[in-house]
């Protein structure tokens, strides 16, 4: 974990908005160039104070298989390893059930994905995806992570590098389609939720600290590490 | 906020719009006891419920994706959820037209401070040759000022809003009153030292962040949220560095959530008050005044002089000259990024900063002959290890398209390994890049809209190439390569407005009959009007606006309050 979620005193009675008054307040004070570090205290605690990720969630939208399979899916995308545990662990599933349960538009991309691996399954290796083993998963998530690879190579091939006539005037580029195979349903709503599985994990407090993300917090003076000048000195232009 | 009263009182000056020009004009006007009253469209800023600094994208349960996931849809706020923007391309109920052929973005802030409270906080003064551009080239328009004229005011609004920067001897970028910067960040000390090889000056940044105490103002804590808004008041906000205060010192009057209608004038000539539309109670009130400053932006400002039709002003106020609303120009855009493999093995270390890039780099060819399109532009740069967002690590999915543990692996590693190019140039005003009146279209308020016309010529599009290879150049001189290499299809320059520097439209001038505006910001037909936003502009150097809005309005007003103490207004 990095130092930035280190325990601060417990603020709870504190709103946001108090918190937020005191920082300032503690900031100003400090006017002359003395910073407090008690101002930034009352940030950090407040900084700390993340949802809790209670096991017994009930799903705002999905139904209890569809959420199960989500769970899977969230771990295999981003999985634990030694250093950090996994998006499921970090919040991604529920992540998903919240702006799910929110929007029916992106509602529509899970259910009919999560129907649509289901079948492709049943099809591939006849069963439902949670009963397939981790390799039979693994696999069928690949062949979609080609599929988009593939449709998005497609896209790049299409343009070359080189500018036509000045295209001002156009409107704006869209996003052409390309051919998309059999697996093109398959790709798209794994494209969605690769995109929202990295996005639960590196906004967690778990993905945060795997990044060794080490600024948001208030410093008295900026300056760069030594050892990264010395890295800088020794990493120069073209190598 | 609105004021009920059925007789309403006459202030010394109205002011319209609380952005950089009206918040100088309110503070400079206000400090020689000048009673003033301010209009402003949005309502009123509340730093600690507004600002989101320094909170996790982790306490929000939607991660800043906003309810349903909006920013998935493109219909999330501009910048982001934890921006402060209050303000879009699009505004609810408030809508603008397009003419056909055109591209255009008008973006509007609605709330105390407008802009200030989030932009980029760039502060470049122009140089001397920006003033007296026809003069270099034949093309666009000169100044009646010139930067001897206006160099005093730099002066003051640099010293006063707090500006980081270094002596550097740089014709295109002239030294000021300087802050001292902060230091270079690592990603930035390899590309001054690719751009030293290639002849471009890569200078400390010039923003307005205080990085020493000022005027009760503590210095930047280096959290590197400007864009949030900033608590301690370290970043400039016309909001909470000149408006809350002089509203603390009395003789200022703030109208909030009043959207200014028409300006209204005697038989004279003279303007006599305003009319505007109080949001709350949907209801048309009037306030009057000695003396009108009009700060609303510049295209905001045109809308309202063209929409003040009288018999004398038949085609608008302050229009007879016919140039209101004419050579729209915003800032010209191009921006490329680049994967840099020497960052791989960087130790790591917070690369926040104090909340923009810790370098720049000026225009450095003004003197080149063979250039094939006129003026310039200079470069910003991004880069580090920044928080992670919704978004994050989209180049690194482009890159590879993997999951599991190998995506983990690749997002650990190339993490803070990409580097960032914005060129930010200038524009020669055009015939075909206006603002006007839309016949037959009203907003919420029953104020008749403006349509936009707006096109780039060859000089832009010429530009914006020279942007890309040089971009391309610098990321590879890092041992870089380009992640985005231009592709037919895409614009490869910005929409206009979306650079958010729209300006010109009321331009000043020696002539009344080539421009609306004197030397002084002072409309040539109307002796007791003043415009102090951008839409004074002449042209559009490639310096970011503001800082020469803020050192025009406050030179505006130390003319005006002498012209009062004089009686001649």
């Amino acid at each position: 974990m990095s130092e930035h979620v280190q325990p601060f005193p417990k603020l709870k009675s504190l709103s946001r908005r108090e918190m937020l008054r005191r920082f300032a307040a503690a900031v100003v004070v400090a006017g002359n160039c003395t910073f407090s570090p008690e101002a930034a205290r009352h940030v950090h605690e407040m900084a700390r104070q993340s949802r809790s990720q209670a096991g017994d969630y009930a799903p705002k939208f999905f139904k209890s298989h569809e959420f199960a399979t989500l769970q899977r899916l969230t771990e295999l995308i981003i999985p634990a390893d030694e250093r950090s545990g996994s998006a499921r662990q970090a919040g991604a599933p529920e992540f998903i059930d919240l702006l799910c349960s929110q929007n029916d538009e992106l509602a529509d991309i899970y259910t009919g994905g999560l129907l649509w691996l289901a079948r492709e399954a049943r099809r591939e290796y006849g069963d439902a995806f949670l009963a397939l083993d981790e390799a039979n998963q693994v696999a069928l998530l690949e062949l979609l992570a080609a599929e988009v690879r593939r449709l998005d190579a497609l896209e790049e091939a299409e343009r070359t590098a080189v500018w036509g006539e000045n295209t001002n005037f156009g409107g704006f580029s869209n996003y052409r389609s390309v051919p998309a195979g059999r697996l093109g349903p398959g790709a798209r709503f794994f494209a969605w939720l690769r995109r929202m599985t990295v996005d639960a994990f590196y906004t967690s407090q778990t993905g945060i600290a795997d990044l060794d993300y080490r600024g948001n917090k208030a410093l008295a003076e900026y300056a760069v590490p030594v050892e990264v000048l010395e890295y800088v000195r020794n990493r120069g232009a073209g190598q | 906020m609105a004021n009920l009263q059925s007789e309403p009182k006459k202030y010394d000056v109205v002011v319209i719009g609380s952005g950089a020009g009206g918040g100088t004009s309110v503070r400079v006007l206000t400090d020689k006891g000048i009673e003033c009253a301010l209009i402003e469209a949005g309502p009123m800023l509340d730093p600690y419920s507004e600002f989101k600094e320094h909170q996790w994208p982790y306490q929000v349960d939607h991660r800043g994706a906003e309810a349903g996931g909006k920013a998935y849809f493109g219909k999330g706020k501009p910048f982001g959820y934890f921006s402060t923007t209050s303000g879009g391309w699009e505004l609810d109920g408030e809508p603008y037209t397009v003419g056909d052929g055109s591209q255009f973005q008008w973006f509007r802030s609605r709330i105390l401070g407008g802009r200030t409270n989030h932009y980029g906080r760039m502060s470049f003064r122009f140089a001397d040759y920006d003033f007296k551009p026809y003069d270099k080239d034949g093309l666009g328009f000169n100044w009646p000022i010139s930067y001897d004229d206006i160099s005093p005011y730099y002066d003051k609004a640099e010293a006063f809003i707090g500006v980081t920067g270094s002596m550097e001897g740089i014709r295109s970028a002239p030294d000021g009153v300087f802050q001292p910067p902060p230091p270079p960040k690592a990603h930035e000390l390899l590309i001054k030292r690719a751009c030293d090889g290639l002849g471009i000056p890569c200078i400390p940044n010039r923003r307005a962040v205080i990085t020493k105490p000022l005027n009760g103002r503590a210095p930047c804590h280096y959290c590197g949220h400007c864009n949030r808004g900033c608590l301690t008041a370290s970043a400039y906000s016309s909001s909470q560095v000149e408006i809350l205060p002089a509203l603390e010192k009395g003789n200022l009057t703030i109208y909030a959530n009043s959207m200014a209608r028409e300006i209204l004038t005697d038989e004279s000539g003279k303007v006599i008050g305003v009319s505007y539309i109080d949001k709350e109670s949907r209801q048309e009130k009037q306030i009057h005044c000695r003396v009108l400053v009009l700060a609303a932006s510049a295209c905001e400002s045109s809308r309202l002089l063209l929409n003040s039709k009288s018999p004398r002003f038949p085609n608008g106020l302050a229009n007879g000259s016919g140039l209101v609303g004419r050579f729209l120009m915003d800032t010209v855009g191009f921006s490329m990024r680049g994967y840099v493999p020497a960052l791989e093995g960087l130790p790591r270390y917070n690369t926040d900063g104090f909340g923009g890039a810790h370098l720049y780099m000026p225009w450095w060819l003004f003197d080149d002959a063979r250039l094939d399109f006129p003026r310039g532009y200079h470069i910003e740069i991004g880069g580090g290890y920044g928080l992670p967002g919704v978004g994050f690590a989209g180049s690194t999915l482009e890159r590879h398209g993997s999951f599991g543990q190998t995506l983990k692996e690749q997002i650990r590693k190339e993490y803070g390994c990409f580097v960032y190019f914005a060129g930010r140039g200038e524009m020669i005003p055009n015939n075909l890049s206006y603002c006007e009146i839309d016949p037959e279209v009203v907003d919420q308020w029953g104020i008749p809209v403006l349509r936009f016309h707006f096109k780039w010529s060859d000089y832009e599009w010429k530009q914006a190439r020279h942007m890309e290879k040089t971009f391309a150049g610098i990321i590879e001189a890092m041992g870089g390569t380009v992640q985005n290499p231009p592709r037919p299809g895409d614009r490869g320059i910005s929409v206009g407005g979306e650079i958010i520097h729209e300006v010109g439209t009321v331009r000043m001038g020696d002539s009344p009959k080539a421009s609306v505006l004197n030397a002084y910001n002072r409309a040539h037909e109307v002796p007791n009007l003043f415009v102090v936003d951008g839409g004074c502009f002449v042209g559009n150097p490639d310096k970011n606006p503001t800082l020469t809005i803020n050192a025009l309005a406050w030179r505006a007003a130390d003319y005006l309050a002498e012209e009062m103490r004089k009686g001649n207004v």
